[in-house]
């Protein structure tokens, strides 16, 4: 019979392996589940292990997925460890997007006055646009106690609707064939890229500033300790003076404004106009990778590289081997599902022998 | 009268999916344990029952399809969360977003099938008289099934003695374990149950309501019976009335749309979503009463002799 002892300490050594051993989890699931298919397992592990790093290119395509993964992540991460549940980063995302796009469609033919500095004011309205989002949730959660994990989610909902209506009502472009889509944003608009030729842009830079900001803040400000006391240990924090709604703004705030970013740099980077297909669950693999790299800044870039081969992957092996897209998703929540079983591998021991206190 | 009868009756239909999920949610909670991934379960499930009822033909077979579906879904959950002691949030978010990829996974040959002919339900005599027979004698047996679970839970959480040892446990395992009840098989026996009910609500969305298959099909329905589970404090007659109010909420986005109100109908899809932030403000502004109500051990993992 296999028993858990609780350890003294919280093993350190195990909470870096975790995810390496989820990982073997689900390649081993994905490998028998891809010789059920009928598929070549080695092949198809290529498709998402070797052929998303094999070349310049590649790496390009890999960092424009990995940058918003990176960028909602890391505010999630500060969410959670102040026990703050904001599931809801998709639609923070996807109003970043919209208030980008508002931005970018003022940006006429003719030179504006700001120049290529619209594109600052393009991601500051996205930064805005996720707080709004995320601001709403803090306000029912802090005002009217409302559960911020069901707010959020909600919330998810009204803002891919609210893009669905903007982008089939007032905002379609007039000589777009009846598509659901806004016009082609000005080239004025467009996120400069790091190489001609390559998708890649300075939005990935933009990103790494945000994972050492974001470390910063939570190992080195006073506010990012007080918000994580809050998390740990509620009482505690309120017995220091730290203030709980404090603590909820400021990782609501930070989240939003972080997913807003994504949302802008997504709009104005790869994709140049809003479509009803902005959103693409990058909110929720975020959640994901945020608990992957265990909610600390520099794991988050690992975890979102990881992720974003996961992505490219399907993709792969959805175009070369006439495997479903569909698998990232299920192997998405299967590294999820590992992780936490994994994890428990951190706070307990596994001893065998019967347990007395089993029922 | 006779659109309002055809609303009326719409809207039990629709509140049928919320209340059965919601009603499992329930003894999930009542439980102590909270099930974030009732919108993963409900979606394996739908693609379950309405696989089944391809190829069988029986709309019976797949209900049993997707609640078993649902079982097993709650059990591996229930097995992290309870005797692995996972954080409940995280293991049922991994469970909502390992269910969306999962169903869409499986689903893609039946995103083109469908269903034969659909059964009417008609209740002899009672359905003639005017009005209530149109509003509420022609609906499936799993419209009148909900109400009647929601009596029997009603039933079994007050009445009975098993009742009261998963209230117990709900309120404090401690004292459970303490007086000898198996404390985590509890636990487990009602995330099952739970998981059972949302996947027969899953299929029941899938093979009736809707009929068909489509990728996240359930949009926010496991999301929304969670919030079920808030709004009626915990109580199983309120749960049955809850779903029936966004029922109602989501037919009359449909039936205004009908009408030919000038107003998009992204904007009128909004409605139930809307709704249930509404009306979450509303229950959850005086904390003291939620908290009042809450089972004392929601959310909180149990360790016995830790």
């Amino acid at each position: 019979m296999l028993r858990l002892e609780p350890r003294p300490q919280p093993s350190r050594a195990l909470s870096l392996l975790s995810p390496l051993l989820a990982l073997a989890v689900t390649v081993a699931v994905g490998v028998l589940l891809f010789a059920l298919l009928g598929k070549d397992p080695l092949r198809a592990l290529q498709m998402f292990f070797v052929e998303p790093v094999k070349s310049l290119y590649a790496l390009s395509e890999l960092s424009v997925k990995a940058t918003p993964l990176v960028l909602i992540a890391l505010g999630l991460a500060l969410c959670f460890r102040a026990n703050v549940w904001n599931i809801g980063a998709e639609g923070q995302f996807v109003l970043g997007a919209i208030a980008a796009g508002w931005v970018a469609l003022q940006a006429g033919p003719e030179p504006a006055w700001l120049g290529r500095g619209i594109v600052i004011a393009i991601l500051v309205a996205g930064v805005l646009g996720g707080m709004l989002w995320a601001a709403i949730v803090a306000l029912l959660r802090e005002r009217f106690n409302a559960n911020e994990i069901l707010v959020s989610l909600m919330l998810v909902y009204v803002a891919i609707l609210l893009l669905s209506y903007l982008v089939y009502g007032p905002w379609k472009d007039p000589k777009g064939y009846n598509f659901p889509q806004t016009i082609v944003f000005d080239a004025v608009t467009k996120l400069p890229r790091l190489a001609p030729r390559l998708r890649a842009n300075v939005g990935s830079l933009i990103a790494l500033l945000c994972v050492a900001a974001t470390w910063v803040f939570m190992f080195r400000l006073y506010r990012g300790f007080a918000l994580q006391v809050g998390g740990l240990a509620p009482l505690a924090a309120r017995y220091a003076g730290f203030s709980a709604g404090g603590a909820l703004w400021t990782s609501l705030l930070i989240s939003g404004g972080l997913a807003g970013l994504a949302g802008a740099i997504e709009t104005i980077g790869p994709l140049g106009q809003l479509t009803p297909h902005v959103p693409v669950g990058y909110g929720f693999a975020a959640i994901i990778v945020a608990f992957v790299g265990r909610l600390h800044p520099v794991g988050i870039v690992f975890s979102a590289v990881l992720m974003s081969m996961f992505y490219i992957g399907g993709e792969l092996a959805q175009s070369r081997m006439g495997l479903p897209k569909a698998l990232t998703g299920v192997f998405q929540g299967l590294l999820l599902f590992a992780l936490l079983a994994c994890d428990t591998l951190i706070h307990y021991r596994v001893r065998f022998g019967a347990d007395r206190f089993a029922r | 009268m006779e659109p309002l009868a055809l609303l009326v009756a719409a809207t039990l239909n629709a509140g049928t999916v919320l209340a059965i999920a919601g009603l499992g949610l329930l003894i999930n909670e009542r439980a102590g344990i909270v099930n974030l991934g009732a919108e993963g379960i409900m979606l394996v499930a739908a693609i379950a029952g309405f696989a089944t009822a391809v190829h069988s033909g029986s709309d019976l077979l797949a209900f049993a399809a997707g609640a078993a579906a649902g079982a097993l879904l709650a059990a591996a959950f229930g097995w992290l969360v309870i005797w692995l002691n996972t954080n409940q949030y995280a293991t049922g978010l991994a469970l909502a977003l390992f269910g969306v990829g999962f169903s869409a996974f499986v689903g893609l040959s039946y995103t083109q099938a469908t269903l034969g002919q659909r059964a009417r339900f008609v209740l002899p005599w009672l359905s003639d008289l005017p009005f209530v027979g149109v509003a509420l004698f022609r609906q499936h047996p799993m419209v009148y099934a909900a109400m009647a679970l929601a009596a029997l839970i009603a039933w079994f959480l007050y009445r009975t003695r098993s009742g009261l040892v998963l209230r117990a446990v709900g309120e404090s395992p401690e004292s459970a374990h303490a007086l000898g009840f198996p404390v985590r098989r509890i636990r487990l026996a009602a995330v099952c149950a739970g998981g059972a009910l949302c996947g027969l609500a899953g299929a029941y969305l899938s093979v009736v309501y809707s009929p068909l298959w489509m990728e996240g099909m359930v949009a926010g329905k496991g999301w929304i019976a969670l919030a079920l589970t808030t709004f009626s404090t915990w109580r199983p007659a309120r749960v049955l009335l809850g779903a029936y109010l966004f029922g109602g909420v989501t037919m009359l986005q449909f039936h205004l749309q009908g009408q030919g109100v000038d107003v998009s109908s992204h904007l009128l899809s909004m409605l139930p979503y809307l709704a249930t932030i509404v009306v979450l403000v509303l229950i959850s502004r005086n904390a003291a009463f939620i908290k009042a109500n809450m089972p004392a051990s929601i959310g909180k993992p149990f360790h016995p002799g830790a």
